[in-house]
């Protein structure tokens, strides 16, 4: 029992470093780039995922074993969609704002390899319990790394975090960070950054 | 005129891969070498062309006919699936040696988000039909310009002496933050 515990608590925490879904897998590199100019986009694109992941998780490994072998890939990409359905039509509904700034990006979790992925190398192979809490790891990881890229780039594109003010006034902002190529180099820096720390752990 | 005002805009002004961050998962992926890389954007640029149209027609005459607006995002992702494993299919009985220089890279292009993206762009912009197909064919191109410029780009940076943590994936990142920088130079072209 407690053996089993531990390695619960290890599934969620790989999420979060070991195998952290953008950082060290590379994976949703698109919504990551695209929607992170500021912290807030961040943060409720990771929720969206959240939500989609753990779901189409839980259901996914509730019935992992009657879906076919050969037909189990469309059969996660519909499962997802029709999460992915929900969430959208949520968001546009009670949340016009973050719909209209997050655009295609939510529609696109569809495709987003995270999500995907993790219900074939995990969902479709574990118990309920298991999937759920790898979800959530995985997803959090993702989101993380969202709010940290998009805080970043806020605090130097616009001198704020969340909308508060964090900057001195006589700040210069860096217009290039809020455009496409400060996401680029951000993602660039921190991926080469992160090599850097885990590298040192190791030793 | 305003199909090519959409081909520039589509193709150069907002790069697909450089400007919108659509694909970027091949774009790091398979931009080691030249060649593949031009394999990738030809079968990119193939698939979005017929998925553009293909998608157009189902959202005119089947969603919105139908008022089935909600299902859009499970049947285009539908649509593209099967379309990618239909051209693979139609590919192998029609021509061995297009079919061996693009094989491999035709099961990726379904999870490649810039198709469904191409797809749900056309929704929101309006286009009608012709200027739908332009949009997917120029999209494309786009891509494959993207793609084959960073190819040529990584395939010198095996060269450079780089720091080793910022290796691989790292500094393909901000290179392509730099192609981006002057993708940026285009942006009031039009």
């Amino acid at each position: 029992m407690a053996k089993e515990k531990v390695s619960l608590f290890a599934e969620f925490v790989k999420g979060l470093w070991k195998e952290n879904p953008v950082l060290v897998m590379l994976l949703g590199l698109c919504p990551t780039l695209a929607v992170t100019n500021s912290a807030i986009n961040g943060l409720s694109m990771g929720l969206a995922v959240i939500f989609t992941l753990v779901c189409s998780s839980t259901l996914i490994s509730l019935v992992r074993k009657i879906i076919p072998k050969e037909v189990r890939i469309p059969t996660f990409i519909i499962v997802i969609a029709t999460f992915v359905t929900v969430t959208d039509l949520t968001l546009a509904a009670f949340f016009p704002d973050i719909s209209k700034s997050l655009g295609p990006f939510v529609p696109l979790i569809v495709v987003n390899c995270i999500v995907l992925g993790r219900q074939e190398a995990f969902a479709s192979k574990n118990p309920v319990h298991r999937a759920i809490i790898d979800a959530l790891g995985m997803s959090i990881g993702f989101t993380l790394t969202l709010i940290i890229l998009g805080s970043i780039r806020e605090l130097l594109g616009s001198g704020t975090i969340f909308s508060f003010q964090i900057m001195p006034a006589s700040f210069q902002p860096w217009m290039v960070m809020g455009l496409p190529p400060g996401a680029f180099l951000t993602l660039g820096l921190m991926i080469g950054i992160f090599n850097w720390i885990s590298s040192k752990r190791k030793c | 005129m305003k199909l090519i005002l959409i081909f520039i805009s589509a193709a150069i002004v907002n790069n697909y891969v450089l400007i919108q961050f659509l694909g970027i998962c091949p774009f790091v992926g398979v931009s080691k070498k030249i060649s593949p890389s031009l394999s990738m954007g030809m079968a990119t640029t193939f698939v979005m062309t017929l998925a553009a149209s293909v998608s157009w027609l189902i959202n005119y005459y089947i969603l919105v006919g139908l008022h089935l607006e909600f299902l859009r995002i499970v049947s285009f992702i539908l649509v593209i699936a099967s379309l990618v494993q239909l051209v693979e299919m139609f590919v192998r009985k029609v021509s061995k040696p297009l079919y061996d220089a693009l094989g491999i890279y035709l099961p990726l292009i379904t999870t490649n988000c810039a198709i469904l993206g191409v797809a749900l762009f056309l929704v929101i912009k309006e286009y009608n039909f012709i200027e739908s197909v332009v949009f997917g064919f120029s999209a494309g191109a786009g891509f494959t310009m993207a793609i084959v410029i960073m190819a040529g780009i990584r395939e010198q940076l095996d060269l450079a002496d780089v720091p080793e943590y910022f290796k691989g994936a790292p500094i393909t990142m901000i290179v392509a933050g730099c192609l981006a920088l002057a993708f940026m130079g285009f942006a009031g072209l039009i």
